[in-house]
């Protein structure tokens, strides 16, 4: 085949469309389905912008074809807490300061995400191995580790 | 933007192989796709097919037994990594998942796919080498197997035949023996290596009796230095034993000088890399 209508879910709500199946899953988020938080760095897998979950594994959208998520889960930082309830990470990355220009911190917050569920007792160097296939030009990745770190505790119901 | 392709979604294993066969070498496989979208991203590659395996089920099993532990082909190198009984039985091989590529990347890139893409450097062919790993290679009508050494052949070239896919690695159970792995890279994290060695060392009667070493981005293909290896069976590992089988494995390797590195320096490393790598694996076999 060389088109698809595929159908999944996007944090929850359904989704319906007929795709190409040279599309990739980032293209379709940002241009047909209401999804541009995640961002498009380099498009070949190397800077982790444009990480999502699907069916709770946390990928590189860029390298995956919008046909492989028909009948699946898509979950975006937009699909992980709200503005009045916040994800912890979310809560911890506005409590740090911990973005700059922002670009990046999609993708970062959903690889903690993914990593954390994994490792809920994540060690700081552990915390640093869930974000290395996210790259940050802004900030050095201190304020954006003492976020997770914090994330990190209050999951794991540590007192901080 | 990728180039365009025909879609095909492999419902499983029969499937799979019934549309690989007849493809007449036009189709692609589809696993995690870490390598060959970029590959076709960038024009080094425009299949006019991709058959779609990483849904095929019968892929994505680790099964182990007293003999061995098995793994599917379109596993995903996180997978390997979580996998608790690999890490006993092969830290060397769970180092390796640690140390490939990143997180990111570990969710989608299949150890089928790191073998099959057979790069010189290709960081689960080392240690898998060192624990003398097979490969089931399923075509429609047969199997067979074949060791790893011989399915590795070269840079990007590999032992499979038209119609054939990686089933699954078979990696035996041998005699409780320490093991060693390190990844030299520019960075860490994302890192193509520079060089990398696998070492396994088993110890009987205070001497060596079984060592194998694998060095990887030092030759066209990753290899085990054997020269290296027969020097030490039956000798106590001493730091002029050691000294002896590193330089004995960087004699075997051949260095090109490329981005990351000179030819040279890649040599040195790899003596520094054999070493370390001997010392540790004999202290492992000693604590175990």
């Amino acid at each position: 085949m060389t088109e698809a209508t595929i159908e999944f879910k996007l944090n929850g709500e359904p989704v319906r469309l007929t795709v190409g199946v040279h599309e990739t899953l980032l293209g379709v988020l940002r241009s047909r389905a209401a999804g541009p938080e995640a961002k498009s760095g380099c498009d070949r897998g190397d800077c982790g912008a444009c990480a999502v979950a699907v069916d709770d594994v946390v990928v590189t959208s860029c390298l995956t074809l919008a046909v492989q998520v028909d009948g699946k889960r898509v979950t975006t930082v937009r699909g992980i807490g709200t503005p009045d309830r916040p994800h912890p990470l979310q809560a911890a990355f506005l409590a740090q300061g911990a973005a700059q220009c922002g670009i990046c911190i999609p993708g970062m917050i959903m690889s903690l995400w993914g990593f954390l569920r994994e490792h809920p007792r994540a060690t700081r160097q552990e915390i640093r191995e869930a974000i290395s296939g996210n790259l940050c030009r802004c900030t050095g990745y201190r304020k954006i580790v003492d976020a997770a770190e914090a994330a990190a505790r209050e999951l794991a119901g540590v007192a901080s | 933007m990728l180039p365009r392709f025909e879609y095909v979604k492999a419902r499983g294993l029969t499937d799979a192989l019934a549309r690989l066969g007849p493809s007449g070498g036009q189709a692609r496989l589809l696993a995690g796709g870490t390598d060959l979208l970029v590959d076709m991203r960038e024009r080094r590659q425009a299949p006019p097919i991709l058959i779609d395996i990483s849904e095929v089920r019968e892929l994505q099993e680790i099964r182990a037994d007293g003999d061995a532990i098995r793994i599917g082909s379109g596993v995903t190198v996180g997978a390997v990594l979580a996998d608790a009984a690999v890490g006993r039985a092969f830290p060397a091989l769970t180092a390796a998942c640690r140390s490939f590529a990143d997180y990111l990347t570990r969710n989608k890139a299949t150890i089928g796919g790191n073998l099959a893409n057979a790069s010189p450097g290709a960081d689960l062919v080392v240690p898998l080498l060192a624990l003398e790993a097979s490969v089931v290679l399923a075509a429609a009508q047969r199997e067979r197997t074949v060791p790893l050494g011989e399915f590795v052949l070269g840079p990007r070239q590999t032992a499979l035949r038209p119609g054939e896919l990686v089933r699954e690695i078979v990696v035996p159970r041998r005699a409780p023996a320490g093991q060693a792995y390190e990844k030299l890279g520019l960075k860490h994290g994302g890192a193509i290596a520079v060089v990398s060695t696998a070492v396994l060392v088993s110890v009987a009667n205070g001497a060596c009796a079984r060592v194998r070493i694998a060095l990887g981005a030092v030759a066209p293909r990753p290899f085990r230095a054997e020269a290296a290896e027969r020097a030490l069976e039956g000798r106590r590992l001493d730091a002029e034993a050691a000294e002896r089988a590193a330089g004995l494995a960087a004699e075997a390797a051949s260095p090109i000088t490329d981005v990351r590195g000179s030819a040279e320096y890649r040599r040195a490393m790899v003596v520094a890399l054999v070493r370390r790598g001997l010392h540790a694996a004999w202290g492992h076999a000693a604590a175990a």
